[in-house]
This record gives C-alpha cells, structure tokens and sequence, in this order.
C-alpha cells in the first residue's frame, strides 16, 4: 500500500551550479524540507511553499513551483477535492488549516468603485490640506446638550457629551491574534506599532503579557470563552474590553491551543498550567442569550471602570439582527469578522464554507442600526480580509466606523500565506512558540514594518478622500452614493445599497 | 444656456459700450454698469489704439480686468472694486485699484504690476509665475497658492494687513511678503494655518512671528538676516512708495524667513511598484 | 384623483449638482428695505447662475397681515387652484386670497398660476386638533403638496414670502414686483445647476414656515448627510444639498436645541488640530459635536444664507472653498458672494470684510425672538413629507384631510 495517494503540491527548484552549499536553506526551514549531503537536499512534500529558504538563499538560487501534476480533467472534481478526500481517507480526521477562506468566492470588494471629484466640486489636495483620519470607538449619544458657561459660550451640561471612546488617528486596528497562536515577538511588535499610530492592537484571548504592559493604553483586552488571562489587573489594563463571540473563519467553533504551545511565558500569560492544551468552548458558557450578554457586558464594565466594550462576532447569516441586539445591550462597539478572515487554526470545512462576506454584512448591519436610530449607540469595526486601502475605503463608505487587519499586519511581518500556522512550526517565526524560530522577528522591526504599512494606507486613504472632495473620515463613513457596483447583481446592490455604475 | 435679459429689468450691468474720453495717450471709461465684455473689449482696442494710460471709473464687480493683457508701458487705474480674475494671465501692464479686489487676483500672470489700495480675496495669485502684487490691506485664504518662478520671470507679492489660511500654499518660487500692518482684525493672528503647507520652492517673509502649528510641515522658520533684508528692502521701499507708506516704520519689527525644506518634500512618500 | 397634472414635487433618485450665487441683507434694527435692493445685489452676481433658477425671500413684507401665515401658493391649473382653495375652506380663515401681483417679463415663461393667501386656522378645528398653530399649518402644507396634484406651497410662514422661479433672479424679482415690497431681512439666489428640471418650485429659496435657506456651493458628504438624517425620519427626496442643509438646521436647532452657534460649529467643524489647542471646557464641547454630529458635517464646499422672522445667518464651509463676503453700516448686516454685489447696494458701508470659514455671521432683528419655528413639535418625517411632497416622503406619513 501506498503511504499517500497525495502528491506534494511544490516542486523545491535548486540550481546547483549557483548554490553556495552554505546551507542556510537548511537552517532558515521550519518544516524540515532539507537534508544536508554536501548540498542541500529537497524533500518536496514536506514544502509549504513560504518562501523563507528562497527569501534567504545568498545565492537566489531556489525556486519554488507548483506541481504539474496533471490530473484528470473534472471540473467537479478538483484535485483539491480528491486531495481531502484521500488526506480524509488516510486519517479519519477534521481537516485543519490556516489563515483566511481561500476559495473563490466573489469578491466583492473587487466589484465595488469609488467616486471623485470633477467640476462641480473640487477635489481636495491630500498632501497640503488637511484630511483627518481621526476616529472615536465607542458609543456616541444621539444629541449634545449644552448650557451657557456665563462667558458667551457654552459648555457641556451634566452628564452630555461623549465618554469613554478609543482615540484612532487612522481607522486601522490590529486584529485580535492571541499569544500563544503567535509568538511574543509577534504581540510586542503589533503594540509598539499601534503606540507609534496611535491606535489599537488587541490580545486576542491569550492574556497580556508583561512586555506588553508599556504599551497597554494602545492595546485592547479580550475576554473570550477560555478567560485565559482574564483578572481585575488584566481588564484595568486594556484601553478597552472586547467580549469575543465568534471569529470569521470558524464561526461557531472554540478554540484550541495544543499543550505543545502552552510553554512558560504564554502559561504564565494565560495563567495555566505549562504543557497543558488551552481550550476555547465554542459558546461563552455564561452567555447563552442576548441578556446575557448584557449582563456580561456591565460586569465588564463594572470591573473595569467603565471602560468601552466591544463584542465581535463572526458575520454570519442574520448578522444584522445580532448586531442590533449586541448595541441595545449596551456594547459600545460591534466588531464584524467576515469568513474571508485568518485563523491560527481552523477546521477547513468550517473555514470554507461558513459565514458571509464582510461586504454585506456591514452593509446590512449599518443600515440595520440606522432604520433602528441607533448608530450613534455604537461603532463598527469591520474585518475579515481587508488587503488594501481600497478596501478599507470600501468598507468605511459601506459603512464601518474603522478596519482590523490581521493577515495584512502578519503579511507586513513577513507571512506568505502558505496557511500551515497550525503547525506551530512557521519558519518566519509569526505562528510558532519555538525559540530558535520566534528570535527571526526583532520587534523594533517588526514595529517599523507594520507603521510603514498603516502609514502609507492611511496616505492613500487620504489620497481617496481627496479625489473624494471631502477632508474628514466621517464624510466618507456611511456615504454609500460614493460607491457604484460593477458586474453585481440587483439584489446584492440593494443588500450593499449601492447603485450600479451609470446610475 | 446664456439669453438675453428681458427689458426693464433691474440690471447689474447693461450690454453696451461704455462711454470713453480720450485725451492724447491717456482714456477714461466711465464703466458704471457696463458689462464687463463691453468693459474689457473697450480696454482691449484703446489698448491698440496707443492708449498708454486707461482710467476706469465706477468699476463694481466686472471680471477679468486686465485679464490676458498683453502690452508694455499700460497703466490701467480701477476706481471702485475689482471683479474676479483681475489680471489673470497678464503679460505687462500696470494696473492699480483704488478699492477692493475680489477673488482670483493675479492668477497665472507672467509679468506686471498689480497695486491694491484695499483688501484683496481669496486665492489671491494662484501660479502667478512672474510681476509684482501689492495688496495694502488684509487678504483672504490660499494666498500665493502654488506661486512659481521659472528662468527670469520671479513672482513677488506684498500683502500689508493679513491673511488666512493656507498663505503661500504649495509654493513653488518667487517670494511672498505678510506684513500685518493695515488690517481691520486687530485681534485675529497675523496669519491663519497651513502657512506654506507644501511648499517646495520660494521664501516668505513674515513682519512678526509665527507658531509651529500655523506652519506646514515642509517649511523651515529662521529669523531673516542681513542678507535676506538686503534682498527683502528694495522690494518694500518699492511696496511703501506705491502704498504711499513709510519704510522705517514697515522695517521697525522684525522679519521671519519661511523656506521649504526641499524642493522635493514627497520623494519619500511614494514606493515604486 | 384622475389627472395628468404633475405632482410638482420632484424626486431625484440622483444627487443634482450645481454652483451658486447668493446674497442676504438684514436691518437689526428692523427698518424696512425695499426689495429692489436684493434684486440688484442678485443681478450683479448674474454670471454666477445660468438662468434655470432664481428666487427671493423678504420678512416683514406684509405689515397689514403679521399674524396671519401667508401662503404662496404655485399651481399648475385652475382645478389645483379649486382643490387647495377647497381645503382652505375647511380648514382656515381666509382674511384675503389675491394672485400674486406679477407683471410680464420677457424670458419668464411657462410661469405656473400665482396666488397668495392670508389665513389662520379656524379657531374650533385648531382645538379640536390639539396641534400647535405652527404644526396645523405645517400638516395643511404636507397635505397640500403631497395630496393636490399641481399644487405647490412655496412658503407659509407668517410676514414673509419666498419669490422664485426659473430665470434669472433678476428677471424673477422683476416679474414679482419685488420693488413694491418692503422687508427688514431679503435672502436672493442664483442657480446654475447642471441638470435642468425647470420646475418654479425647484428653484431657492427652499422654505418651511418662515424658515427659508439659499445655499451655493456643492455638498461632498451628501451621501451620509442624507443617510444620517433618514435615521431620525427625514427623507431627501429632492437630491439637493439645501434640502439637506434645511433638515440639518431643523434637526440641530429645533430638535436637539443647540444654539445656533453650535450648530453652525457641528455643520462646519473646525478642524482636531484646532479642537486640540482649544481650552478644556470648549474641547469637551467640541469633540463632542464632532463626533456624534459627524456624519451630519457639510463637507465640501458651501455658503449658505438662512433667513427667517427675526434675522439670518450665514455660513461658510471649513476650509473656505465658496465665496463669502460680509459687510455692515450702521444697523445693517449684508453678506454675499462677491463684493460687488454689497457695493451696490450699500455705496458706502463702515466695514468689508470676509467671515472666517465655518464661523457663522449673525443678524438678530431687534425685539424679535429667535430661534424661529415658534411652537413646532412635528415628527421630521412629516417636515420632509411637508416640504417636498413627494411620494417617498410621504409614504409613511398619514395625511388626513
């Protein structure tokens, strides 16, 4: 019998007439894929193709191919399907995979265009006028009242006003990625970044570690449904809460670290025990309904000083209705996951198959608070494959109050989406716990290289409020008549409340 | 769809040619409700019929004045306000206002001479590549907008009250003067924000100081010294002896400098793909 | 009802563009003017519009009648004309029912028919409402422009009158016999938009009771502003910016009741920068304008004049993109978009200056109280449904006659 029907999907390319033999490739693999005899030896099925050995080779003489396999033309049957088959087959198990929903679904995103400026009225230059990005999360009354401070002006009466909101220069957060699913390098890097962009990173549900504690007014704690990490110090550290129902790529499923993971630094983080597997139920045990939440919420608030809290959820089918339900509990933002966003380790059949895009469900959602008069009660974070400015324009002229990037900010740290992070072997040193790996991210780096990346988005955001004609954020948030659809259909514009190009 | 206007109707300005007095080289037009085509068509052909000196009184609000003027030893004098665009393009001539300006003075003008014995509006000598303006009064926003020099031709411009935001925006050349002296706003700044915001080429002078905040971020602030006063004095002598103010007095306060960093300040902002 | 009248109410399913010119003039000490004065403010900023729209309002106009509310009324026929006037009867006193005096201009073509009314609710239907005078009046023109086919109220507050058409302002105020009208405060407006509807009613000033807005300018952010106001019951059913910028000001001032300062403050916010250098108390204030009230922020460029019984205000966008020019002699405040236009109405004012961006420049006639809108308590739907009459903004709206 066979060990696999299943063929590897790369071919490792070396030209040996360049190569040093110095054998960086060897060391630079997380994977193993080489052996060393005088020169480096390929094992192809064990490439995931993310290109480290290529990035390092001195001599650039590696490339990695795909495997020309020819199978039987079927277009129902790809060799991706007969792949999980035989891999199902082999095993008897769940299929696991990483990062974000690979297939090709449509993109909606790719189907919507902005407007600009011709004419009637001008555009607005982005690099000598102002064009502010600032944006406040949390709960916003619906009316200010004032009174007369005895001078001429006014003042704030008792009790108006806005309270309690997180302060972003630009509507960019970092996604909730937990320590534990990514390396300590990984979380000091995405804290110093957000304290340099004055916005946000977020824990994810692995506890704060120490390190991060300089950096903690830009960092937002989650309590999820393991409350790793989770104590009084932990909640008044965070700028602000978020209760975690669900993620884009595994809606409706916990979590699960293997004990393999759980080495000193995330045990102590996490506060349990070395080596033992850190597990997230699927529900919050103590939420079993709407009130519920609530009830969570104001404990939260309650331990905390009343700091904003935010629930996120995975965009699933009746996302409109949830969200409205988590704002009249009293979030003070709803953070929306589509089912295009990463994971550290997820079921593929889960991944792949479950949950809406993050177009339509801030569509629906936003639209969904406005017909309720209750959009001011709570922002919106929208995530779930946010891989451009465009795209973060998109989702804000949609409706979003800001974006989270995950796989974007992992991208900027050096991930190539090969989706093994469940491995826990990542040879860019992102989504592994081993030393010799997790020293490849300097943080001071790392933090450069995701300021870089937000900094020049947010350059071309301003770019688009420019063409746009308007010099605020909040003028492009909700303005749906500045997005036109191409190639969608009807219903899909009415969902998204666009109209379609020529209209 | 432009029509004629019906009759009786309470009119700005009436389609017909205005009156015009000659005496030798020098013409007065008496442009009390006259159009600003017929105006200006009136400008043009004294112009070519040697007119060396054109007076026109009881101007209110015509357009283009000046505008696209191409002629040596002109002097136009305006009695009244200034309509839009006074002098855009102008290749030359002098024009002096005994009054106000609207918005839109000096507009891409390659040379010549604009003396304004009031206040000035906004976007007051947007790409004005060469010739002088002389504002006595305060001025509005987006003053010096992408003023540029170019070979010979250096735009120069004097402003004596003060002005708005974004003074001397996207500055590409030429020198832009803020004096601060003859203004109704006594207790407004001597300038807005956004003071030189883009700017990549050129120098403005401000008489007094200015804050960090006011400044855009590609400009540079010092004290002007000896040698920037040298260059600055003659052009203010010039300025006073137009505006019929006194020097001394100008130069009693000191002068800042404002120079842009770089004549490139975005080489970093964009990435190659 | 079966007509092929036109509803003279017009939706637009797109956003209509257009520039402007404006003017505004305001005696605080409530000395009347004559009309004449806004019409050649008007027709030296002739080139500021294209002849498609142009429109006057005057306060203080009708001295014999300062109590009654006055109707301007637009009808496409006689048969409109009987229906309005029917419910008229059922539910006013009529004290005088007259065409508006008009003479004939060349160029002024296609005008509908022309009526004003004096009235007042009866007395025993008002208490039987239990509506406020405002409120009954404000449901009788819903009902009006919603329900009559080819009838339109142009304005129904009380001593005032909105003047408009498609033309030339100048033309327009010429036909209207402006200079027979004497008033303490006159907005004008010169329209040239870039789409061509033709309807009398489309033309500025926009008004609801007294309140009245002349707007030049373009609207960026109409997107969410529309959106942001469809939330608390509004609908923008007409496409333009000064319908927006109309329910903006009823949502600011009347509804949520920020002082006029402020709401001009939430409309064209400064910018953080300068909300950061600002002293503490103010920052609070401001930050919080700003951010609950920013999806309702007029971004992109804009001058607006409102007018109503007992002063105007005018207001500049932000970063000042439109022309604004203010000036004042003795009691009068006047504001327009070129110099030239103040000039020729006042040869020799004490002051020329330009307002500040966003900062709002304020005429209070004296003795007379403001903010306006006296005793109005309706929902916005029925603002919207009120003021434009059209299908979707009335749709939810009951409308009992």
């Amino acid at each position: 019998m066979p060990t696999s029907f299943i063929q590897p999907e790369f071919k490792v390319k070396i030209d040996y007439d360049k190569c040093h033999k110095c054998g960086r490739c060897v060391q630079q693999c997380g994977w193993g894929v080489y052996n060393f005899n005088e020169r480096p030896i390929p094992d192809d099925s064990k490439c995931r193709a993310c290109h480290r050995c290529v990035t390092y080779c001195p001599a650039h003489c590696i490339s990695i191919e795909k495997n020309q396999l020819a199978y039987r033309d079927n277009d129902n049957w790809s060799p991706a399907a007969r792949k999980a088959v035989w891999r199902q087959a082999e095993t008897g198990g769940v299929l696991l995979t990483s990062m974000g929903n690979p297939l090709p679904y449509t993109r909606i995103f790719d189907h919507l265009v902005l407007d600009a400026c011709q004419v009637t009225n001008p555009s607005i230059d982005p690099l000598r006028e102002p064009m502010e990005l600032r944006t406040f999360i949390g709960h916003k009354p619906d009316s200010v009242g004032v009174e007369p401070d005895g001078n001429g002006g006014f003042r704030l009466a008792e009790g108006e006003g806005m309270k309690n909101n997180l302060m972003l220069d630009t509507p960019i957060l970092f996604s909730p990625m937990s320590y534990g699913s990514v390396s300590l390098n990984v979380h000091k890097s995405l804290a110093m970044a957000a304290q340099r962009l004055g916005t946000f990173m977020n824990t994810g549900e692995g506890g704060l570690h120490a390190d991060l504690f300089p950096y903690q007014d830009n960092v937002i704690v989650q309590v999820a449904s393991g409350r790793f990490g989770v104590s009084p110090d932990y909640l008044s550290r965070g700028a602000a809460i978020e209760i975690k129902i669900g993620q884009g790529a595994k809606p409706g499923i916990g979590g699960h670290l293997p004990g393999e993971k759980i080495n000193k630094e995330v045990s102590s983080t996490r506060m349990i025990p070395q080596g033992t597997d850190a597990i997230s139920p699927a529900p919050h045990h103590d939420i079993y309904s709407i009130e519920d939440l609530r009830q969570l919420i104001y404990a939260l608030k309650e331990a905390s000083g009343y700091k904003p809290v935010g629930v996120k959820i995975a965009a699933v089918h009746n996302v409109a209705a949830i969200a409205s339900g988590i704002v009249r509990a009293g979030a003070d933002y709803v953070y929306l996951d589509g089912f295009k966003g990463g994971t550290g380790a997820a079921p593929q059949v889960i991944r792949d198959h479950i949950g809406i895009p993050i177009e339509i469900a801030i569509a629906a959602v936003d639209q969904r608070l406005r017909d309720e008069g209750i959009r001011n009660w709570a922002s919106v974070i929208a995530a779930g494959s946010i891989r451009s400015s465009a795209d973060v324009a998109k989702a804000i002229a949609l409706g979003a109050d800001a974006v989270a990037i995950g796989s974007a900010s992992l991208m900027a740290l050096g991930c190539h989406l090969c989706q093994s992070c469940h491995t826990g072997s990542c040879s860019w040193g992102i989504t592994t716990q081993k030393p010799e790996l997790t020293r490849r991210i300097d943080p001071e780096w790392g933090a450069e290289q995701l300021t870089n990346l937000v900094h020049a988005w947010s350059h071309e955001l301003q770019e688009i409020l420019g063409a746009l004609g308007v010099n605020a954020i909040e003028s492009l948030r909700g303005s749906r008549e500045r997005l036109r659809s191409i190639g969608l259909d009807e219903q899909m514009n009415k969902v998204l409340g666009v109209k379609p190009a020529g209209m | 769809m432009p029509r004629e206007m019906a009759p009786g109707v309470t009119e700005g300005y009436i389609k017909v040619a205005p009156k015009v007095t000659r005496d030798g080289d020098k013409v007065t037009i008496d442009s009390a409700g006259v159009y600003y085509k017929q105006l200006n068509e009136a400008i043009r052909s004294q112009i070519a019929d040697g007119a060396k000196h054109i007076v026109l009184e009881n101007v209110n609000g015509q357009r283009y004045i000046g505008t696209g003027v191409k002629a040596k030893d002109v002097k136009i004098n305006v009695h009244g306000t200034a309509g839009n665009d006074l002098t855009m393009f102008m290749d030359g001539p002098t024009v002096e206002v005994f009054g106000a300006a609207q918005d839109g003075v000096g507009n891409t003008m390659n040379a010549g001479k604009v003396i304004i014995h009031g206040d000035a509006g906004d976007v007051l000598g947007y790409g004005m590549r060469g010739g002088k303006v002389y504002v006595k009064g305060d001025v509005g926003y987006r003053v010096g907008i992408h003023m540029k020099a170019y070979e010979n031709l250096v735009p120069i411009m004097v402003c004596g009250g003060k002005a708005r935001d974004f003074f001397g925006e996207y500055m590409a050349g030429g020198m832009l003067v803020l004096l601060g002296m003859n203004t109704q706003f006594a207790e407004q700044p001597l300038v807005g924000s956004f003071v030189g915001a883009g700017m990549h080429g050129g120098v403005i002078y401000i008489r007094g100081t200015v804050e960090s905040w006011q400044c855009g971020k590609e400009v540079g602030v010092t004290e002007a010294d000896e040698a920037d006063m040298a260059e600055l004095k003659p052009i203010l002598a010039d300025y006073c002896e137009c505006q019929g103010m006194d020097l001394a007095e100008v130069l009693s306060e000191p002068f800042i400098k404002l120079k842009p960093f770089s004549h490139r300040p975005y080489g970093k902002m964009y990435a190659p793909m | 009802m079966t007509t092929e009248r036109p509803r003279y109410a017009e939706e637009a399913s797109y956003k209509i563009h257009g520039g402007c010119g404006l003017m505004g003039i305001c005696d605080e000490s409530g000395k009347l003017m004559s009309g004449e004065d806004a019409i050649l403010a008007m027709a030296v900023q002739h080139d500021r519009g294209n002849g498609l729209g142009g429109g006057f309002a005057g306060y203080g106009i009708y001295p014999e009648f300062p109590d009654h509310f006055a109707f301007h009324m637009m009808y496409h026929d006689i048969q409109a004309k009987e229906e309005v006037e029917a419910l008229f009867d059922q539910y006013f006193l009529v004290d005088l029912a007259e065409p508006m005096p008009t003479r004939p201009v060349k160029g002024i073509t296609d005008a509908p028919l022309l009526w004003r009314y004096f009235l007042n609710p009866y007395p025993s239907k008002l208490e039987e409402s239990e509506l406020s005078a405002e409120d009954y009046v404000v449901k009788a023109v819903m009902n009006i422009n919603s329900s009559v086919d080819g009838a339109f109220v142009a304005s129904s507050g009380k001593n005032m009158g909105v003047f408009k058409g498609v033309g030339y302002p100048e033309e327009i105020g010429h036909y209207f016999r402006l200079e027979e009208y004497e008033g303490n405060t006159w907005t004008g407006h010169n329209r040239f938009p870039t789409n061509t509807p033709g309807w009398w009613g489309g033309a500025h000033p926009f008004a609801l009771l007294d309140w009245t807005i002349v707007h030049n300018g373009e609207i960026s952010s109409y997107g969410i502003n529309s959106r942001y106001l469809e939330q608390f019951g509004y609908k923008c059913t007409l496409g333009t910016d000064t319908e927006v910028a109309a329910y903006l000001f009823d949502l600011l001032l009347r509804r949520h009741k920020l002082p006029m300062e402020l709401a001009c403050k939430a409309l064209a916010s400064p910018l953080w920068d300068e909300i950061d250098r600002m002293p503490e108390a103010e920052q609070a204030v401001m930050r919080s304008l700003r951010s609950v009230y920013g999806p309702g922020m007029l971004n992109g460029p804009f001058a607006i004049v409102l007018g109503f019984n007992g002063g105007m205000v005018a207001l500049n966008d932000r970063i000042k993109l439109r022309p604004l020019v203010a000036a004042r002699k003795g009691s009068i405040l006047m504001v327009a978009s070129e110099e030239s236009a103040i000039r020729a109405v006042i040869a020799e004012p004490d002051s020329v200056w330009m307002p500040k961006a966003g900062e709002p420049t304020i005429a209070r006639v004296k003795g007379m109280d403001w903010p306006i809108h006296g005793d109005l308590h309706l929902d916005p739907s029925e603002i919207s449904c009120a003021v434009t009459g059209t299908e979707r903004s009335c749709d939810t709206v009951e409308v009992t006659a």
